[in-house]
This record gives C-alpha cells, sequence and structure tokens, in this order.
C-alpha cells in the first residue's frame, strides 16, 4: 500500500470511528464514569503546563512586541496585540499542542498496550464495545477540558503579559487593560472556542485510532504512539490555518 | 506425564456455577439422560471457512462441528490458524468465505451489535489472561455484571463463587500486575465463566505454565465438561493437555468433593475430539486413541516430539 493510499484509508478509517462513536453516545450504559474520569486526567492532569505554557508565552509575547510597537510609538497598544494574538491564535494553538504532547501519547500508548496484551479482544469477547467505553468518553472529555483549557491558558497569558508591560517596561495598568478590552471582541472568543474544539476532536480521533490499530506489541506501542503526537500536531497546525480562514468568512472577521 | 489415578479437590460443589445445578446430586446430573430437543444442533460449527490476511492463507476451507457437552481440542503448530478459528467465533474476525455457525445461528455476516447478543454466551479464555491492567481481581470477574448493571451484592456474591471455582478467593482485592501468570489466567477463566456461559473457548490456557499449573487449568476444562455441561473449544499444542482432558473426567463423589477418574472399565469418554490443524486444513478428526493410531508423518512427530 502506498503512502497516498495510507493517509486516506486512516483518514477513512478516523473518521468511521468519530462517527461510530458519536452516533453510540446516547444509548446504555452510557459510561459517564468514565467520562468524569478522563476529564479529569486530561483536564486536570494538563491544568500546570497549560498554566506554565501561557503565562510565559504571554509573557515573551509582551516582552519581544513592546519594543517594536514602541518604534512606532504605539507602545501603549501592547495589551491590544498580546490579547488579540492569544485569544485568536496562540491559546487554542498552543493548548491544542501541549495536550497532544501529553494526552494523545497517553492515549495512543494506554490503547495500544490494551491491543497487543488482548484487553481489547476480551472486551468485545465480553460483550463490550470498545469504541463506547474508550472512544467516545475520551472524545468528550477532550471535547469538554480543551476549550476550558484554552480559556484558562489565554487568561493567563495575557496575565503573563500584563505583569512584563507594567513592571519591566512601565506600561500603565489601566492602558494595558483598556487595549485588552478595546482589542477583544465576541467573535474572537468564540473563534478561539471553535478551534480548540476542533483541535479537541482531532487529538482524541487520532489518538485513539492509532492506539486501537496497533500492531507488533510493544514496538507497535511505541510506534503508534509517535504517530499519534505527530500526526495530532501537524493536523492542528494546518487545520488552525483552514478554521482561521472559515471564520473570517463565516464570522465576517477583518481580513486586511 | 500420566497423573495419579484419583485425585481429590478440595472444592466445595456448593462453590460451582448454578447452571450444572451439581450440588443437588451430582452424579445423577453428570450421566443424567438430557431431555432436550436443541441438542441435535452443534454449539460452534464451521463451513467451508476461508480466511487470508493479505496474501497469507491461514484458513483454506476449514469445516467441523462442536457437538453439545463436547469438548473439540485443537491441536497444530504455532502460527497454524488455532487461535483464528476462536476469534472468527467471537466475531473478532470475519471469515473471507463459508460460514460459521454458533447454536444454529449463522454468525458470519452479523453486524457488531448482533454480535454483542451471540458475545454474552461465550465464554473466552486468552492466553496470557487478558485481565484488563486498570482494573483489581474483584472488578475483573465482575465486568460482565458491572456492564450489566446488576446490584453491587449480587456481584460479590456473583464474584466469590467464581473465584472460589478456579481457587482464588484470597486474591480478590488485588491488582492483575500482582498475579503469577497461572493466577492471571485462573483469573480469566473466572471473568469468563461469570453468567454462566454454554460455550467457552479456550486459547492455549497452558502456554507458559509450570505442569502442576497447567494441570490445574485442565482441571477447570474438565470440570465444566463433565460437570456444567459445557461445550468447548481447547486450543493447544501441549500433549500433556490433551493426555489430562482425554482420558480423565470429573464426577462428584458422596463426601460432595470434586474427584477426578481416569477413564477405563467404569467410563470411556466420548464427549472429547480431536482436530488438528496444518496450513489451515484439517489433517486429523478423531479421539485421542485414533489420533495415536495414525500413521501420518507429521502427526506421529508432533505427538512424540520427535
Amino acid at each position: 500500500m502506498n503512502f497516498a493510499t495510507r493517509v486516506v484509508l486512516e483518514v477513512q478509517e478516523t473518521t468511521l470511528m468519530t462517527v461510530r462513536a458519536a452516533r453510540r453516545l446516547f444509548r446504555r450504559p452510557t459510561y459517564l464514569n468514565e467520562m468524569i474520569g478522563q476529564m479529569d486526567v486530561i483536564g486536570v492532569g494538563s491544568l500546570t503546563i497549560i498554566i506554565l505554557t501561557g503565562f510565559f508565552t504571554g509573557g515573551v509575547l509582551a516582552l519581544q512586541t513592546y519594543p517594536t510597537l514602541k518604534y512606532y510609538g504605539a507602545q501603549e497598544q501592547t495589551g491590544r496585540l498580546v490579547a488579540t494574538a492569544l485569544v485568536r491564535e496562540l491559546g487554542p494553538v498552543l493548548t491544542g499542542l501541549m495536550v497532544a504532547g501529553r494526552v494523545a501519547s497517553a492515549i495512543s500508548a494506554e490503547l495500544g498496550s490494551m491491543v497487543v496484551s488482548q484487553q481489547i479482544d476480551a472486551m468485545r469477547a465480553l460483550g463490550t464495545d470498545p469504541i463506547r467505553k474508550l472512544v467516545a468518553p475520551r472524545l468528550i472529555a477532550l471535547i469538554i477540558t480543551v476549550p476550558l483549557l484554552t480559556v484558562i491558558a489565554d487568561l493567563i497569558g495575557i496575565g503573563g503579559a500584563w505583569i512584563v508591560s507594567t513592571q519591566l517596561y512601565g506600561i500603565a495598568s489601566a492602558a494595558f487593560s483598556s487595549g485588552v478590552w478595546e482589542g477583544l471582541t465576541s467573535k474572537d472568543v468564540v473563534g478561539g472556542f471553535v478551534k480548540s474544539s476542533a483541535f479537541a476532536l482531532i487529538i482524541g480521533a487520532v489518538a485513539c485510532r492509532q492506539g486501537l490499530q496497533t500492531e507488533g506489541g510493544t514496538v507497535g506501542v511505541g510506534r503508534s504512539t509517535t504517530t499519534a503526537v505527530v500526526a495530532a500536531s501537524i493536523l492542528i497546525i494546518v487545520a488552525d490555518f483552514f478554521i482561521t480562514k472559515a471564520l473570517q468568512v463565516i464570522l465576517g472577521m477583518p481580513t486586511g | 506425564m500420566a497423573s495419579t489415578d484419583v485425585e481429590v479437590q478440595q472444592t466445595d460443589p456448593s462453590t460451582l456455577p448454578r447452571d450444572g445445578q451439581v450440588s443437588e446430586d451430582a452424579a445423577e446430573s453428570t450421566f443424567a439422560e438430557v431431555d432436550d430437543s436443541a441438542r441435535g444442533i452443534p454449539a460452534v460449527e464451521f463451513r467451508n471457512v476461508h480466511l487470508s490476511f493479505d496474501d497469507r492463507k491461514i484458513l483454506d476451507g476449514i469445516s467441523f462441528k462442536v457437538l453439545r457437552g463436547e469438548t473439540k481440542i485443537i491441536l497444530g503448530g504455532s502460527g497454524g490458524g488455532k487461535s483464528t478459528l476462536i476469534k472468527l467465533v467471537l466475531g473478532l474476525l470475519k471469515a473471507d468465505e463459508g460460514q460459521v455457525f454458533v447454536d444454529g445461528e449463522d454468525i458470519t455476516n452479523f453486524t457488531e451489535p448482533e454480535m454483542m447478543r451471540v458475545r454474552k454466551n461465550i465464554g473466552m479464555i486468552f492466553q496470557e489472561g487478558a485481565l484488563f491492567d486498570s482494573l483489581s481481581v474483584y472488578e475483573n470477574v465482575a465486568y460482565r455484571l458491572h456492564e450489566q448493571g446488576v446490584p453491587e451484592d449480587e456481584v460479590e456474591e456473583e464474584v466469590r463463587r467464581m473465584l472460589r471455582f478456579v481457587n482464588l478467593e484470597d486474591a480478590i482485592d488485588k491488582m492483575p500486575i500482582e498475579l503469577s501468570g497461572g493466577m492471571r489466567r485462573r483469573v480469566g477463566i473466572a471473568r469468563a465463566l461469570v453468567g454462566g456461559p454454554k460455550i467457552v473457548m479456550f486459547d492455549e490456557p497452558t502456554a507458559g505454565l509450570d505442569p502442576p499449573t497447567a494441570r490445574t487449568i485442565c482441571e477447570l476444562a474438565i470440570k465444566l465438561r463433565d460437570l456444567e455441561d459445557v461445550s468447548s473449544m481447547f486450543v493447544t499444542h501441549e500433549m500433556n493437555n490433551l493426555e489430562y482432558i482425554t482420558s480423565e473426567y470429573a464426577v462428584v463423589n458422596d463426601a460432595g468433593e470434586v474427584v477426578f477418574e481416569k477413564e477405563g472399565e467404569r467410563l470411556c469418554l466420548t464427549n472429547t475430539k480431536i482436530i488438528m490443524i496444518r496450513q489451515g486444513n484439517v489433517i486429523f478428526s478423531g479421539t485421542d486413541e485414533q489420533l495415536r493410531r495414525n500413521e501420518d508423518p507429521y502427526i506421529t512427530r508432533f505427538i512424540r516430539g520427535h
């Protein structure tokens, strides 16, 4: 099978798996406990790295943009620029990438190990559909927690930028805040949610599919994990471009 | 490796699965005439089943039946497609051609939800136990009942009963990682037997185990066959297993203990047959005596090991 055929096959299988997970979501048993457990692992578990990433990204953004803006005499706009960049772009993408690194690998390795130790076969033999029991709760948990993590990353990022701007560059706190408020619109926030939800779906679908199609023992688990993280990360970056363009058209966001 | 003529196991018959009704009058239930019109239908039947993975042919037109209450030992070298047969019965794989019947029902083209219904009546024992790592022994054995939403007090009673059946009640709170290989398989057996399935699949359950533990696993298979009227497919390549299962039977003695007796003057086992698979074909089908008399060079080498 050549590379192109394999890619098309993977896209097809991943889509089918996601559709199956969505269609069987409301059939009993609903595995609510699994879902809450996964939200804890994915959401609460990723909080530390998201806070650190958000804080330092916001900080460095202010650190880099202030001198450039000052050149044009627009240093008061630092808050506005940082907030827009974070909420529209960096918040969702960086959160997506961090979660892809931390969670896609974990999901893929866990499901992959279950495949090679025949636990998935055992589950099916015991009358449980692994798509409903394992895939659906993870997808739902990701779709709920990733947008929330993104909001936290955005807020912490703006906080980081505020500290840098006011403490290092001496911008007045009120000037920074008003820049943030003026710069952000509800469309930016909606766009951020749309992006982060889409990224969550990408992470979940790619990781679960890679995990469940693991072949070849422990080496196969390693391979699936790597593929899951790489594929999810690249797809997030690519999807970000197309979603941004789509949002510009649909929400009528500024294009130039 | 011959065992002693009569071995006594300290198993209280009240701990055995309910469906077999051995505790009331064990001897009667073991040898009683069974009046059931459905018994004529084989528990499992393969009709001209073909299966290939890419270009590699795994099964090449296999046909055989497993009758009610019968144990079918499936012999063959590694990679010969033995485990594939079990996966086809459970619908974990689909045949390229031919038909697979379970309880007279053609499952060949069943969808996944339809297969879920069929799987509920089949117990499957995996090669390494395939226990869920993240769940304790109790949760593993209770898995099927938890999925069905059975109340917790009933679940605990059933789990303890099944763990007593495999002599592992002490391990109830342990995690799978703390268990030895043999214990893991016994927990796997307990898990598979919850709900009293009438068809049980064994996928090389004794591979890599020491002889006494392997013997224990075989004894469980014998108990299921003789005391519970379970039909089973027992995939193995170990001749010790064959020896035990084809020459011994389980009865409950006057003291209520399960004892294993060797076939001989009192009883000749007819509910255990063997098929041997080679390169995707059945090369032998019959009893252990016929197998030993067979002069096919591959079979004689397989039996003797040289």
